[in-house]
């Protein structure tokens, strides 16, 4: 976890009141602490991720929400996906061959 | 900051086959080369970079590399940070969109996806009766303050508003420590046992404070005054403020030792180091200014004598 100027340092093309602006439109979601930022490691990743959607797909401040909200939605369906994963492989083999055989095929 | 790409630098498409770039790059190596532009020394340089970029392109491995960004375009290994793994991992939560399904609750997933999960126990569920598992764990993450990191401390972390889990964060957790609490995570199935929480601890960083293993290093301000004639001051201490007896004659740079005053463990607990650093404080005070001008002409001392010139 790191503060707003080690951030800064980090991540080089990333302007403060750019960030600033990003933090107000919940994009990034800091720690608040003490009155300063901190940065989870997760946070400098959305904020690397965010310059990349931005320069490198020419995804412009209209549409960048609709891009984030999509992938957000993804890998919160990733998540709910990875835990339905474990709560099955902590099933017995005959659970797991039932459920597998109860799988309709994809097509 | 925006370099030309290796394409850019050969006018071609980044879809454009083997062919057409070798052509291309013929063409300009001709234009460009340094034999027939002598004294152009901009042409020589773009020769050269012409000549990188052939050279990238022309490897069908590195410009696959170079095209999944895993190499810059003078063809060094670019670090690759990556989203998903933190999206997915245990602070995923934090950008997870709201109103999700739970899907701890069969019945909402069944639901979202309007299967009959009443059916469960019929033909296709037969084989649910008799048998017992481990439920899955859950993972959570939780911040701490340096000073409740450094002596411990007994924390509630939330996870909806009638669910808690009372955390004991032992003394001395390092950031990124995972505790392990049995048995609260999911419950078992089948009357088999729960399983886990997984709390990946946050030690928030301090502006005084630093760790050093088991010690404690902090910066302390001190008067001219404080550091020639010495006295006793408080100082700031993970356990709450103490008083230190500064040495007559102390320095910027000295550095006091408070025994156990460090990460509290146990058995060993660390100690807090404090390095004095002298702050004149009014250095344009003419008083001042007098005195130092009549105690220097006696007094020849280069603080630089040591440093290598």
């Amino acid at each position: 976890m790191i503060a707003l100027d080690e951030l800064l340092g980090r991540v080089r093309e990333l302007d403060r009141r750019e960030l600033a602006q990003w933090v107000e439109n919940r994009w990034v979601l800091p720690e608040e602490r003490g009155g300063a930022w901190l940065f989870h490691e997760v946070d400098v990743a959305r904020v690397e991720l965010i310059l990349e959607i931005r320069h490198e797909f020419a995804i412009d401040d209209e549409a960048l929400p609709l891009v984030l909200g999509l992938l957000d939605q993804v890998y919160g369906l990733r998540r709910q996906l990875r835990r339905l994963c474990d709560a099955l492989a902590s099933q017995p083999s005959e659970v797991q061959e039932a459920i597998r055989r109860a799988l309709p095929p994809t097509r | 900051m925006a370099t030309e790409t290796p394409y850019q630098i050969l006018g071609v498409k980044p879809a454009a086959t083997a062919d057409e770039i070798r052509k291309a790059y013929r063409k300009l190596a001709k234009q460009l080369h340094p034999d027939l532009n002598p004294g152009k020394p901009e042409a020589e340089a773009r020769f050269k970079s012409v000549s990188a970029a052939y050279d990238l392109l022309s490897d069908p491995d590195k410009r696959a590399r170079y095209d999944r960004g895993e190499i810059d375009e003078t063809g060094a290994e670019r670090p690759r940070y990556s989203y998903r793994p933190h999206a997915e991992g245990a602070e995923g939560w934090r950008y997870q969109p709201q109103g999700e399904m739970d899907l701890s609750d069969l019945e909402d997933l069944f639901a979202a996806y309007g299967s009959a999960g009443r059916g469960r126990r019929g033909s296709a569920g037969a084989g649910f009766e008799g048998f017992r598992a481990r439920g899955p764990d859950r993972s959570f993450t939780m911040t701490v303050d340096f000073a409740d990191a450094a002596k411990g401390d007994k924390k509630r972390l939330s996870l909806s508003p009638d669910e808690w889990l009372d955390v004991t964060i032992p003394a001395g957790i390092e950031d990124g420590q995972v505790l392990r609490l049995r048995g609260k995570g999911s419950p078992g199935f089948g009357g088999g046992e729960a399983g886990d929480a997984l709390i990946e601890v946050h030690v928030a960083p301090h502006p005084l404070f630093k760790r050093d293993g088991n010690d404690v290093r902090i910066e302390l301000p001190v008067s001219l005054g404080e550091a020639v004639l010495g006295g006793r001051i408080p100082v700031p201490t993970v356990t709450g403020p103490v008083t230190m007896t500064i040495p007559k004659g102390s320095d910027t740079g000295t550095v006091l030792r408070l025994r156990g005053k460090g990460i509290q463990r146990r058995a060993n607990p660390g100690d807090q180091y404090v390095t004095l650093m002298v702050v004149i404080g009014q250095p344009t005070d003419p008083e001042l200014a007098e005195f130092v001008e009549k105690w220097a002409s006696s007094h020849s001392f280069d603080p630089r004598r040591e440093m290598p010139s």
